[in-house]
């Protein structure tokens, strides 16, 4: 069996914490590429050098980047339609 | 004579000389991966030359092959720090592929199997300073540092050695790639430090 080269999406979790309050990835999100829809939990994640990129686990496209340099934060929500966060109050 | 003796004052001269500031030096070759790793049958593959002016200059493996041969030994400098000294290379310089082509374009975007793609001004493709290699340390180049072929320009940060080059297409146009639009620098100097956007 081949090594797999990806982590799942709960490796976004961390890095994402310090953008988002909430924990997005439990959010449902949509593919820009082929539609599919899940959380950002099941996506794949490669890096986390020279950035984070998680891809759809239906169609390989990437869904989002995360880069984080000394002093800024680039989020690249590049092939995301859509991101449905759960709010609890 | 001081009481230090040289062996104690850090790296040679000559090595720090050659490393780009806040780089420092591995001896393994680190693998970063942004994606899965294309598998690329040799017949199926083929490298292509596309003009802004709408020409497209094709070579498929073989042709390829019998194409002029170079064996650049270079430093390579990636963009996580690391750099690696005297690498050695088999391919064939841009140069060569360039020269039946015929464009006014002064911008190029590398593209890759897979999907990724990286810019750079055409000028940094030409005079020597650019190579589509197929052999790494005398071997084939393995899948994972892409081969079968990779592009190679050793005088930027390595992310622009797009690996599985599929092809280069010219551009009238500056047209960021992959990490130059996800927040890594437009040119990516590494004696000028340019890793980021606004460095």
């Amino acid at each position: 069996m081949e090594h797999l080269d990806y982590q799942d999406g709960n490796a976004l979790a961390g890095p994402l914490s310090e953008i988002f309050t909430l924990d997005v990835t439990t959010a449902q999100g949509t593919c820009a590429g082929c539609g599919r829809r899940g959380a950002l939990a099941e996506l794949r994640v490669y890096g986390p050098q020279p950035g984070l990129v998680a891809r759809c686990p239906g169609c390989e496209e990437v869904v989002l980047t995360l880069v984080r340099g000394p002093k800024d934060a680039w989020l690249d929500l590049r092939g995301s339609v859509s991101l449905r966060i759960p709010i609890t109050e | 004579m001081g009481i230090i003796s040289r062996a104690f004052q850090g790296r040679p001269r000559d090595h720090d000389e050659k490393l780009p500031p806040g780089q420092y030096l591995v001896h393994d070759f680190p693998v970063l991966s942004a994606g899965p790793t294309p598998r690329v049958p040799l017949d199926r593959w083929e490298f292509a030359i596309d003009t802004a002016e709408g020409e497209v200059h094709r070579w498929s493996w073989q042709e390829f092959l019998a194409l002029p041969q170079e064996t650049p030994t270079v430093d390579l400098h990636c963009v996580t720090k690391w750099s690696k000294f005297g690498t050695e290379w088999r391919g064939v310089s841009l140069d060569v592929l360039m020269e039946d082509v015929e464009s006014a374009a002064e911008y190029a975007l590398a593209y890759s199997y897979g999907g990724y793609t990286t810019n750079l001004p055409l000028e940094d493709l030409l005079d020597g300073k650019a190579w589509i290699v197929y052999e790494y340390d005398g071997e084939e180049l393995a899948p994972a540092h892409g081969g079968p072929a990779r592009l190679l320009v050793p005088h930027l940060y390595l992310w622009k050695s797009a690996k599985w080059i599929k092809g280069i297409r010219l551009l009238n146009e500056d047209w960021p790639g992959f990490w130059e639009t996800a927040g890594y620098h437009n040119y990516g100097d590494p004696w000028r430090e340019q890793r980021y956007q606004g460095d």
